[in-house]
């Protein structure tokens, strides 16, 4: 059986990361899973964890009163989701639900904002792969609101 | 080059506002054959003439998939099992899919987009030896907007990674949310090998072809088809001109690299 950092060693966000460095983040994850409608995180709850995902599939929503969950994305295996854990107030904005059986290794955000507080370099390396991720769910957004397939284009 | 008659077989209602047509030719008429990414212009007596893609069929029997956004394309979406078109083509170049035999191969479609793709997915399903991963990806605004629903099962049967995805879930829907450009990101295919096709909004080939640089596809390994107001499909008025290009006769099909710094111009 893999240990958790030879698991997180083959993902793409952690490309590039030493073996040293993925034994320190190795020690703040665990694997877990969640079933078919299980949420992974729910709004307005404290954000202290992120999820690699191993397979499955989770959903992004917001609950719009009197109208209900809003899909605005997906997020699949191989993917990352959850960055609130990285800037205060450190709280979820949106919810994450399990849309069949999820497999994720999750990140205890507390102990990793430890841990790249005390070694700038591990943080650097970690921000870098955030700020990846976040330019493509800001690109991701952008065409969406351009809403390419509407009845004029 | 004079319209030929050909007759509606049947009219497929796929949306509320596209349909299907398969037309077969008049006796007489001598019917080309086509080719995947072609297109034949389409003439309602009386009302106009449009280009629509090949979106499958023989010779003999040609299937158009037409989106109603304009009098002529209406006037299609009236016709019925009997009525008669007049039809010139096949005109235009085709998807060059003879290169990417013994490669991966990667499909992406975008709304009415994946029509001209269609007959490059059946190709692939019918000689599903001759090629590697095989990956459709296909963006549609709705769920209640996606192409051709009932083959995608027949697709994935047949070794295709067929992801479908829309910009607004709604309802049951229990698939991806988010732009085409994600499923890239998730397919598994071989970048250095892949020969990929794209249609869609042209917004839409522009981020997935960058996407797919990302994932080491060359951009001369990036087939892209164009649309532009196509009148005369033979070169002569100038309607569908794009810089230095003819879309109705040096396209529709380009490799993207002669592409990319075009649709990037506003003025054009």
């Amino acid at each position: 059986m893999k240990k958790l950092d030879e698991v997180i060693g083959e993902h793409p966000f952690f490309a590039g990361f030493t073996h040293a460095q993925l034994e320190l983040i190795a020690g703040c994850g665990q694997l877990a899973q969640r079933k078919p409608g299980e949420f992974l995180f729910k709004s307005g709850q404290a954000a202290q964890h992120f999820f690699l995902l191993r397979r499955g599939s989770v959903a992004l929503e917001l609950d719009v009163p009197g109208r209900g969950p809003f899909r605005f994305g997906t997020a699949s295996a191989g993917e990352v989701v959850g960055w609130s854990w990285l800037f205060p107030p450190h709280q979820w904005q949106f919810d994450g639900r399990a849309l069949d059986e999820v497999g994720v290794v999750q990140f205890d955000g507390v102990c990793l904002r430890g841990k790249c507080d005390a070694d700038p370099v591990l943080g650097y390396a970690l921000m870098k792969s955030f700020a990846g991720v976040l330019v493509d769910r800001f690109l991701d957004t952008r065409l969406q609101l351009v809403d390419v397939y509407g009845r004029s284009s | 080059m004079l319209p030929q008659p050909w007759r509606v077989a049947s009219a497929v209602r796929e949306t509320p506002d596209i349909v299907t047509l398969e037309v077969t030719p008049e006796a007489g008429v001598d019917a080309a054959a086509w080719q995947p990414g072609q297109f034949n212009m389409l003439y309602v007596f009386g009302v106009g003439e449009v280009p629509v893609s090949i979106a499958g069929g023989t010779s003999g029997r040609v299937l158009h998939t037409i989106r109603e956004v304009g009098h002529v394309t209406r006037a299609l979406g009236t016709l019925g099992a009997g009525d008669v078109v007049g039809l010139r083509g096949p005109f235009g170049t085709p998807w060059p899919i003879a290169a990417a035999r013994g490669a991966d191969i990667l499909v992406a479609a975008g709304g009415i987009g994946l029509a001209p793709l269609r007959p490059v997915i059946e190709t692939v399903c019918r000689e599903r030896n001759a090629y590697g991963a095989a990956v459709v990806l296909y963006g549609a605004r709705m769920p209640a907007d996606q192409l051709y629903p009932d083959v995608y099962d027949d697709w994935r049967a047949q070794d295709i990674q067929f992801e479908a995805t829309v910009d607004h879930a709604d309802g049951d829907w229990r698939g991806n949310v988010g732009v085409v450009t994600t499923l890239v990101r998730r397919a598994r295919f071989d970048g250095a090998s892949a020969q990929a096709f794209l249609c869609g909004p042209e917004i839409m080939m522009r981020f997935t072809a960058q996407e797919l640089e990302r994932a080491g596809v060359a951009p001369d390994r990036t087939w892209v088809s164009m649309e532009r107001n196509m009148q005369c499909a033979l070169g002569f008025c100038g309607h569908c001109q794009l810089g230095p290009e003819f879309i109705c006769m040096d396209g529709p099909v380009f490799a993207w690299p002669r592409m990319r710094d075009l649709i990037a111009v506003r003025e054009l």
